[in-house]
Order: C-alpha cells, then sequence, then structure tokens
C-alpha cells in the first residue's frame, strides 16, 4: 500500500466528515467505542450498580464468553488438534480432548500431498492482482464521475450500479461462458489469472465507495492545484490519493477477502490443478485424503485469513459497517 | 445536462475545446472501468436472458427456441423441490441467522468487558474462506465420530444422520451456513445499537418501561431500517445457496438439498445444458431482483 499513500501528512488537510456513519476509518472509530462505555444503554448504570444487578451482569458476561468460546473457537480448537491425531484416533469414540501423540509432521504431510504451497501461491497471486487492478480501474473511474463530471457521466454510474441488483450467483453461466470466450476479442481467458482479476475490477460498490468519498474532498483544494497547472493525474495521485486513505484501506481490504474467500467463480474458471486457489484445490482433492491430513490442510488454509483477521481487525470491520449501513 | 446547454448559449472562446478535453481525459480515466463492466457485467446480463432462450452447442450459431428451456426445466421433477428446498432453506436460516444476531448484539451492548475479545471471536469464521467451513462441519456431521453425534451421545441425546437423512441434511447445511455468517450480522447490528441515543432509554425508563418493553419500544424502532437493510441483503444472500449442498451432499439424499443454484450449475456443467441452466438463473434473476429493488429503496431512504 506505500506505493499508494504519497503524502500522508496530507490528512489533516480534509475537514472532518460531516457525516458521522461514513468510514471515516481509524480516526473516528475508537473514540466511539470509549464513548460508548460511558453512554446508557438499555439497562441503566444504576441497576447494573446496585448487588442484585452486579451478580446477574457477571453471570451474563460469564455465559456469553463461555457460550461464544464454545461456539465459535471449540470448532478451530478441534480442527487444530484433530490434524494432530492419528487415523485410529480420530475414528476413536468417545474422542480425546487433547491429542495423545504431538506430531506436527502431519502438516508437512498435507502441504506435499495436496501441493498447498502451489494452492497458495496462486491463491496469493490471484487476491494480489485482483487488488492492484482493482484499484487502478475503479478509484480512476471514481475519480472521473466525481471530479471530471464528464457527459453522460451520470448515466455510466446508473449503470454501474446497476449492477449491485443481480446477485453475481444468477449471471454465473454467462459470466462463464464470456470469459471462456471474450467477445470482440475472441480470447479464452480460462486458467488465467485474469479471469480472476478483471471481473473483479467490474465492482459496482467500490466505484460507489470511492466516489462517495471522492465527493467529500472540497473542490476548491483541486481548483487550486488547478490553477497552479497540475494534470488530472497529477492531481488525482497528489491531492486526492493522499486524503482517501481510509476509504482505499476499506476498499483494499474487501477486494482482497473477496477473492481469498471466492469459491464458485475459481471453480469454474481455473479448472487446471496447478492453477486452482487454494479453497478450490482442497475441496477438489478432500474425497483422496486421510481425514487427518484434509484437516491439517484446512488449518492451513484458514491460518492466512485468520493472521490477517488480527493485523486488519479493525479496517476489516469499517468496511463492513461501510458494506451494510450504505449499500 | 442542462447545465451544459445553458452554457453553450454564453460561450467564450476556447470553451468547448476545453470541454472536449476535460470529457476525453474523463473517459481516459473510464475506459478500464468500462471495459470490464461492459465485458464482465453488462454484457452477461444481457446473455443471461440470450442463453435462456436459446439452443446453444458453442459450435453452430445459436437456436431461437422460445420458452423451450423454460419448459425442460418447469418440467423437471427436481424444479419444484429444488425452489421448495431454496424457500424452506431461506426460511430455517432467517429464523436461526436474522433472530440470534440481533439479540446477540443488545447483549454485547450491554457488556462492559471482554467486548473485544467477543468481537473478534465472532467474526472468526466470517473470515475462514467458505470451502474450509464446509469441510471442517463435513468432519464433524460424520455420524460416527463426528463431533456433534460424540457431544450429543455425551450429554445422552440421540445422534442424529445429519447429512444422511432427508430430514436433517438441509438442517445441516442451515447450521453450517449460519456458523460461518453470524458475526456479520452482529457486529453491523453492535454498531447500529451504538448509535440510539441514551436519552431515549432514560425516557422509557422515567414512563416505568421494563426491560423487554424498552427493547420493544426502543431498541426496534431505533433500529428498524437497518433491521429491513439486512432481512433483505441475507434473504438475496441465502437464496443463491450453492457451496453448502456442492461440497456437503451433491444435492442428496434423495434431492433434499437441490437448490434453485446448485440445480443451475447440474444443468449447466453436467447436463450440458446451458439453455436449461440460463433459464432457471433468469427465474433466479427475477426473484433476487425485486428483494434487491426492494433494498436499495429502503437503504436509500436510509441516506435521507
Amino acid at each position: 500500500m506505500s506505493n499508494i499513500i504519497v503524502e500522508p501528512s496530507r490528512q489533516d488537510t480534509v475537514p472532518p466528515d460531516p457525516d458521522a456513519k461514513r468510514p471515516a476509518g481509524r480516526r473516528s472509530r475508537p473514540k466511539k467505542q470509549d464513548a460508548s462505555r460511558g453512554v446508557r444503554t438499555v439497562v441503566s448504570p444504576h441497576t447494573l450498580a446496585t448487588p442484585r444487578g452486579r451478580v446477574i451482569y457477571w453471570i451474563v458476561l460469564i455465559g456469553v464468553v463461555v457460550s461464544f468460546t464454545a461456539v465459535f473457537v471449540f470448532p478451530l480448537y478441534w480442527m487444530v488438534t484433530g490434524a494432530l491425531k492419528t487415523p485410529e484416533e480420530l475414528a476413536q469414540i468417545p474422542p480425546s480432548f487433547f491429542p495423545t501423540s504431538i506430531d506436527f509432521g502431519v502438516y508437512a504431510e498435507a502441504w506435499d500431498q495436496l501441493d498447498l504451497g502451489t494452492f497458495l501461491y496462486n491463491t496469493l497471486i490471484y487476491a494480489g492482482g485482483a487488488w492492484l487492478i482493482t484499484l487502478v480501474i475503479d478509484v480512476s473511474a471514481a475519480y472521473a464521475l466525481s471530479k471530471l463530471r464528464p457527459v453522460l457521466g451520470k448515466l455510466v454510474l446508473a449503470g454501474m450500479l446497476s449492477t449491485l441488483m443481480i446477485p453475481p450467483m444468477v449471471i454465473l453461466l454467462p459470466a462463464y461462458l464470456t470469459v471462456k470466450d471474450v467477445p470482440i476479442f475472441g480470447w479464452d481467458l480460462l486458467n488465467t489469472p485474469w479471469a480472476i482479476w478483471l471481473p473483479a475490477a467490474a465492482n459496482g460498490f467500490f466505484i460507489f465507495l470511492l466516489k462517495r468519498f471522492f465527493d467529500s474532498i472540497p473542490r476548491e483544494l483541486l481548483e487550486a492545484a488547478q490553477i497552479d497547472g497540475a494534470s488530472p493525474l497529477r492531481i488525482l495521485w497528489s491531492i486526492v490519493l493522499p486524503v482517501s486513505r481510509p476509504i482505499i484501506g476499506v476498499v483494499s481490504i474487501l477486494s482482497v477477502v473477496t477473492v481469498w474467500k471466492d469459491f464458485v467463480w475459481p471453480l469454474l474458471v481455473l479448472p487446471d490443478s496447478d492453477k486452482m486457489s487454494i479453497s478450490v484445490g482442497i475441496a477438489s482433492l478432500s474425497a483422496q485424503m486421510p481425514q487427518n491430513v484434509l484437516i491439517a490442510a484446512l488449518v492451513i488454509a484458514s491460518l492466512p485469513a485468520i493472521i490477517v483477521f488480527f493485523i486488519f481487525q479493525r479496517s476489516i470491520m469499517a468496511g463492513l459497517t461501510a458494506g451494510s449501513l450504505k449499500g | 445536462m442542462s447545465a451544459i446547454s445553458v452554457r453553450g448559449t454564453r460561450r467564450k472562446p476556447g470553451t468547448v475545446r476545453r470541454g472536449v478535453r476535460r470529457n476525453l481525459t474523463a473517459y481516459g480515466f473510464l475506459c478500464g472501468a468500462l471495459i470490464c463492466f461492459a465485458f464482465f457485467s453488462w454484457y452477461p446480463m444481457i446473455r443471461e436472458v440470450l442463453l435462456s432462450f436459446q439452443q446453444n452447442n458453442f459450435v453452430d450459431a445459436p437456436v431461437w427456441v422460445g420458452f423451450d428451456n423454460f419448459r425442460t426445466v418447469i418440467t423437471d421433477p427436481t424444479f419444484v423441490t429444488a425452489w421448495v428446498n431454496t424457500a424452506v432453506f431461506t426460511g430455517l436460516a432467517l429464523l436461526v441467522g436474522y433472530v440470534i444476531p440481533f439479540f446477540a448484539a443488545i447483549v454485547l451492548n450491554e457488556l462492559r468487558h471482554a467486548r473485544a475479545y467477543l468481537r473478534f471471536v465472532v467474526y472468526l469464521p466470517v473470515m475462514l474462506p467458505p470451502a474450509v467451513a464446509v469441510l471442517l462441519f463435513k468432519w464433524f456431521y460424520d455420524p460416527g465420530a463426528g463431533l456433534f453425534n460424540q457431544v450429543l451421545d455425551a450429554v445422552h441425546l440421540p445422534t442424529l444422520a445429519w447429512l444422511d437423512s432427508t430430514s436433517t441434511a438441509l438442517l445441516s447445511l442451515v447450521l453450517v451456513s449460519t456458523w460461518m455468517n453470524l458475526g456479520t450480522g452482529t457486529l453491523i447490528y453492535l454498531a447500529a445499537l451504538q448509535s440510539i441515543p441514551g436519552e431515549l432509554y432514560e425516557a422509557a425508563e422515567l414512563d416505568g418501561a421494563g426491560l423487554f418493553k424498552r427493547i420493544w419500544h426502543v431498541t426496534i424502532p431505533q433500529t428498524r431500517l437497518i433491521l429491513l437493510v439486512m432481512l433483505l441483503l441475507q434473504i438475496v444472500a441465502t437464496m443463491q445457496v450453492f457451496i453448502e449442498p456442492y461440497l456437503l451432499t451433491g444435492g442428496g439424499p434423495e434431492n433434499a438439498t437441490v437448490t434453485v443454484a446448485y440445480l443451475m450449475y447440474q444443468y449447466a456443467f453436467n447436463f450440458g445444458d446451458f439453455g436449461g441452466g440460463g433459464a432457471l438463473g433468469l427465474m433466479l434473476m427475477i426473484v433476487l431482483m425485486v428483494f434487491s429493488a426492494v433494498y436499495l429503496r429502503v437503504s436509500r431512504d436510509t441516506d435521507n
């Protein structure tokens, strides 16, 4: 991302966001959450302060923590330890809570047998390329629609936003046929990364998010640069991009995660086993693997997502509310 | 557009040329997106309609066949099953996946400890690739040594056949789908709850409203729009269900888990009938577009 953020200090030149619900990103979120601690919720603070209230509060708290851990963390614990068990131990009834012998060799076995290195590398290329192409194409399109305002710009925007009404699943077959034989050019994009990259850039939601953010950048800022003789490209690079870091962060995370998680599209357009993404690769080989090797592969496949979530938690959650409050 | 013609009447020399240049620059910036949208979004939308009215073997020129594809698909005995399954799946997924996140969010909003942990944990399954989550649950559903039957056995409840029985297979699909999507709704509701002004609760309490009355008369009306938006979004998302039947059951047992999207995939890639698949896709598109249109309408109202 460092190649995009040219002048981080310029961020201060954008006035505070008038719209509180907007995904203004890092700066505004922690403040809101800190404030909510003192803010009144359904249960009044007085009730909470009574001895009875405090007892109930702690019972509820412990109940919630235990049940959330059981529902959301325990399956993952079961997965990580399940991989370490031998096939005999996996079939054993009742199951052992801790694996009797810890042998991480199964992870190496899964890595080799399923060729996970290739799958992970492929997925990285698909997600990374999709991210780069999406940013270049969607940022410049949103900039043109927001600041250059060409003739028929409104119509183009409407056309792009109308794709939000079409769920991806219902145009799956024609999209597949298009990628297989691109009209006019006659290219066959199957088994090439372009089959992932180009459709990923045609994302009306990203255009919408970016354009709405660009609209909030004051015109005077750009006009001043224009008078100084800056070209539109120069204005985009040196003024618009630096102040748009929060929204670019949100779009980046969303685009990478979307490609990383996708299953149906790569299943169709990347059928060769050495071109498969990690999800499709594991799924296609799952039937032939010993149970513990398959589980080890699942652990390896989920690690990147969990690590990314650890690091970018705040941006991911900001993107989530950006996506739902205003779709 | 009218602004341009107005400006045109009082045009200064050089304005036209500047206008043309501005437009050319703008379309230069737009051309990448226009190409991507045209090829991979707009054209497939049109082609979806063409596909469903044509017979196409991709060697000869396609033949127009009117409603033949629709007739084939509708007379297929699995057609009704697929729609019923999709409707039941959506209904069950809403029953569990719509109500629970809202109440989970209300409880989370009251807690003053472990907030970061709980938020992190509830969203963790959403981050997993769906294929991983589904394959993980496939192992849990194993009737012998699978986790779920072991747990049921440990608390002395009768074990279930899960994916192997027509009565529980669809329910099993709902379970894994809900598990991996629950976090999204919970966090969105949580954000909505935090924007409710506290004075409303204070006023309600002064009027003598108890805990549940406060939830009913303050929390729910205050989050009404987001609840509606999420309902529509969830309907559209769950009606496209594909990966769960594809990876868990292959539509079985006895077509108990065939969904519309899965049947569409089968028509195209197992039976080689893209026309039939296209007809199914078009029907699904029309149903989902109704919900999407309402959704866009509602979310525009949220904006204003």
